[in-house]
């Protein structure tokens, strides 16, 4: 097979010019990567300066229009401009590679939905400058990541920076909806040849319920955003209260986006430790089918769950009462995840590499926040709960403690086969108790906090409510944090010129991605791969004892 | 069984039995929590009345369910760590190739099933205590209204009104006394939050949410908003009087008194009606009868001002009155510009608003 081969880039600017015109997916993927990357440490500086502010009461370190600005945005970006391109990049990476494909279904719409992305990420943070425009009010948004109506009238939020915080959202919506449409297409049409549904990687399934979710969940959102602009720009009255408007309609619309988007940000998390866990414990993973069909059951259930963010707005009881039983039944195909990943660590051979560390720190973490997340699921606790530090805690626990340290996970393991060095184990290690131990100073204390009655998004505190320890100690751990993640980014960085050489297979894995080389070249693969089972690169190394034997 | 012939010499377990017993530990820690003066106590696990006995039941419940979970889970995600990982010297042998287990799996799908069918129960039934509770014809009715950042409080059948500082009569076992609060918000959401007397319920606007109490101890109850509301939300603090029930009937009768200006404060009450005062906050008995502000008649009988932002003194009225924004910055009240000889009288005839 004849291959057309791309001379390297030479100068800056040709180098630039490939970056802007690429179609690649593995391309795309590693700037969805970069860019969150960047996003990641803008936004976590900013809950650094929210902990050096809230570290001891009555602190005057920065004022209550700074400090809600920094937590709105916090909150925004890691959920827009983190969590959903590091799982966009993801997805796009890896997804043809391990279904043997050269790249997505659509190339173009791949490029599209990523410039999207970095605009609107863009647009995002230049409300710190331009918000204000010609009359002075407002700068940064500051109506909290969910934005509750009317805070977000023209009555209440003066200047343009809900403004921005709608149309920035808007974009890079419509960018993450582009991609999951290419992971679903690609996925359907683009398999190899062998490679039924069933022998997909549970790590595509995963996308692929994931990218399904987003197609469902994102639109409300979107349409909500537009009925805001409607209000703002052209007298509408959706969410105007003073007008007859409802504020709850905003919160049902806002949340049946929101909670299916945890999800959506919690999967990926799964997509990874499924694919890692295995392969450091040397056995296949635990019952296959059941994890698919746990998925599956997940993304439904996800649609039904969202006024569990309102259990105080006020609902009847029978309202409470339906979205308690559909929260806690989440609880069920989650704890077939626990147990079959535990199932394919058991009998197996761990290795300690830093993939799997990620991934253990993953599963001890993530089964607290999933007990936390039963805990707000009974919605009389979650009276006393919501929009407290306790919600704060959990969600951070679900969000850091559990996707962060699976896309930890999914960076260390990855890196060999994207950058064709393997990080350094060293650096690793610090990264991962260093994050390990600042993760868990920062956000232990705060389920205390939250019992003892501290609210959430509060800019100061009295003294002598007993919540000054807690705050401190979770102040402290915000220093670790950032220490961990200097490591981090110092070993991608490091690596890339000094890592050992990775070669094709360093990790004896068994899905396609393996089978070429590393880094993989623009077309993947010289000749599609067949597959017979789930795990071609077994069959390959084992031909005595073959999976599809067995399956 | 499946073999395979490979070295691969991997660094040994590392050690990570740190990760147990932290949000269990947390939690029951909190929960056994010293008490401190009865208004510095804010822990849902120390209820005071009904609704948070309720609540703080099923929370007991829950917790107690999950750190079962818990330790089952943890100790067997431990166990499994510790038990297999690779030993050195390791022959290189893959270990046998398990794909699943039909009955495993069965029975931990159906084990989740049977806790979530017990919690779902509780859950139902705690709901339909607190939320269907019918108010009995002795009970005390209240309306609680949320401004950006202070509360009102109105007591329509017995005509008087408040801010910031709820006053109930205590429930006995004798008597029982409950005070049912109707929400409204004059603004933007917020949220009514006493952890030991009840869970939250918001107040928002154009809506009306109801909610009760039933306070079982004489004393002050502290609570904050708990959904933010903008610039101050912070500073929104909500105090809750219990007293007993010969003691409200006297605070009621005490806040029917009109506001009466004595001689000496003359140039004071002046200055008050004389700049934008008025526009804003009443004074029952004098013309007035702003109604964005705080009622300020019987100011003087409050612990705290703005909603909790600093204790009421003279010192801390005058500071305020000069410059809200000193004390609460992005305060929709606005400083007058009041020279010292008018602020020293305007502070001389609030102070006589008792």
């Amino acid at each position: 097979m004849v291959v057309h081969e791309i001379a390297p880039a030479s100068s800056i600017t040709e180098r630039l010019h490939r970056l802007v015109v690429t179609v690649d997916h593995k391309q795309l993927g590693l700037m969805y990567i970069a860019t969150a990357l960047l996003f990641l440490l803008v936004a976590g500086s900013m809950a650094a300066v929210i902990r050096a502010q809230l570290a001891v009461p009555n602190n005057g370190l920065i004022s209550p229009h700074v400090f809600n600005r920094l937590f709105t945005m916090h909150g925004t970006a890691m959920v827009f401009l983190v969590g959903m391109p590091i799982i966009a990049g993801l997805m796009n990476y890896l997804v043809p590679l391990m279904i043997g494909a050269r790249d997505m279904a659509f190339p173009r719409l791949n490029a599209f939905g990523y410039w999207m992305f970095l605009f609107g990420g863009l647009l995002l943070y230049a409300s710190y400058l331009a918000a204000p425009g010609l009359a002075g009010h407002g700068s940064a948004p500051d109506v909290g990541w969910f934005a509750y109506a009317p805070l977000t009238g023209r009555a209440f939020s003066r200047g343009h920076s809900t403004d921005y915080w709608i149309l920035a959202l808007l974009l890079s919506g419509i960018g993450s909806m582009a991609s999951a449409l290419n992971v679903i297409v690609t996925t359907v049409s683009v398999r190899c040849p062998g490679m039924t549904l069933m022998r997909m990687p549970l790590f595509v399934w995963l996308m692929l319920v994931v990218s399904g979710m987003i197609l469902l969940a994102l639109p409300p959102l979107t349409a909500a955003q537009l009925m805001l602009v409607l209000d703002r720009f052209l007298g509408a009255h959706f969410f105007d209260t003073q007008a007859g408007g409802s504020a709850v309609l905003w919160q049902h619309f806002f949340w049946i986006f929101g909670h299916p988007e945890v999800y959506i940000l919690m999967i990926p998390g799964f997509a990874c430790a499924s694919e890692i866990i295995p392969v450091f414990a040397r056995k296949p993973i635990f019952g296959y089918p059941a994890m698919v069909a746990a998925t599956v059951m997940i993304g439904f259930i996800s649609v039904s769950v969202w006024a569990h963010h309102m259990f105080s707005v006020g609902m009847t009881p029978m309202g409470n009462t339906f979205f308690a039983i559909s929260t806690m039944l989440v609880g069920i195909p989650t704890g077939i995840k626990i147990f079959n990943w535990i199932g394919t660590m058991y009998g197996g051979k761990i290795r300690f590499e830093l993939p799997m560390l990620f991934c253990l720190g993953f599963l001890a973490q993530f089964l607290i926040a999933g007990l936390t997340g039963i805990m707000l699921a009974v919605a009389p606790f979650n009276w006393q709960l919501t929009d407290s530090y306790f919600v704060v805690a959990h969600f951070h626990y679900v969000l850091i403690g559990a996707m962060l340290f699976t896309i930890f996970a999914g960076m260390y393991y990855w890196y060999p086969k994207a950058c064709g060095r393997m990080p350094s184990k060293a650096l690793g290690l610090w990264h991962f108790w260093l994050f390990a131990l600042g993760f868990h100073l920062t956000f232990d204390p705060q389920h205390v906090a939250g019992i003892l009655g501290m609210p959430r998004r509060i800019y100061t505190y009295d003294v002598g409510r007993g919540w000054e320890i807690y705050n401190l100690i979770s102040s402290v751990g915000a220093i670790f944090q950032a220490l961990g993640l200097l490591c981090f980014v110092a070993n991608l960085l490091v690596s890339l010129r000094r890592g050992a050489l990775a070669g094709d297979d360093p990790w004896d894995a068994w899905t396609l991605e393996w089978t070429t080389t590393s880094p993989p070249p623009e077309y993947n693969f010289e000749t599609l791969p067949v597959v017979r089972s789930r795990r071609p690169l077994w069959d390959l190394k084992h031909p005595e004892d073959p999976d599809w034997q067995y399956e | 069984m499946r073999l395979c012939m490979r070295t691969r010499l991997g660094p040994l377990w590392q050690g990570r039995t740190r990760a147990l017993g932290l949000a269990l530990g947390t939690a029951l820690l909190a929960g056994t929590a010293s008490a401190g003066t009865p208004e510095q106590v804010t822990n849902i696990f120390k209820p005071l009345s009904t609704p948070a006995e309720s609540i703080s039941e099923v929370a007991w419940l829950t917790l107690a369910v999950c750190a079962g979970i818990f330790l089952i889970v943890g100790g067997l995600l431990v166990y499994t760590i510790i038990r297999f990982r690779r030993r050195a010297p390791d022959d290189g042998a893959e270990p046998p190739q398990i794909y699943g287990s039909n009955q495993l799996e069965l029975a931990w799908t159906v084990l989740p099933i049977l806790i979530v069918l017990v919690l779902v129960l509780v859950t139902a039934r705690t709901i339909a205590d607190v939320q269907s509770h019918p108010a009995p014809p002795d009970a005390l009715h209240v309306t609680v209204v949320g401004h950006q950042w202070w509360w009102e409080i109105r007591y329509p059948a017995l005509g008087l009104v408040t801010a910031n500082e709820l006053h109930v009569p205590v429930s006995t076992t004798t008597r029982r006394q409950l005070t049912f609060l109707r929400l409204e918000s004059a603004d933007v959401a917020h949220s009514f939050w006493v952890p030991q007397l009840a869970g939250k319920t918001d107040l928002i606007p154009n809506r009306v949410n109801r909610m009760w109490i039933e306070p079982k101890q004489v004393g002050t109850y502290l609570g904050n908003c708990a959904e933010y509301c903008g610039t101050q939300h912070a500073r929104m603090l909500l105090r809750v009087i219990v007293h007993a029930p010969d003691d409200f009937t006297t605070w009621v009768a005490a806040q029917h008194q009109h506001g009466v200006a004595e001689a000496q404060v003359h140039a004071g009450r002046d200055v008050f009606f004389a700049t934008s005062c008025v526009n804003c906050h009443t004074i029952s008995g004098t013309a007035a009868q702003g109604k964005f502000g705080p009622d300020l008649t019987h100011l003087m009988s409050r612990d705290t001002l703005a909603a909790g932002a600093a204790p009421n003194t003279p010192a801390t009225l005058r500071a305020w009155v000069r410059n809200p924004h000193t004390l609460k910055e992005g305060s929709l009240m606005p400083s007058m510009q009041l020279s010292d000889t008018e602020l020293d009288q305007v502070v001389a005839y609030l102070l006589t608003l008792k």
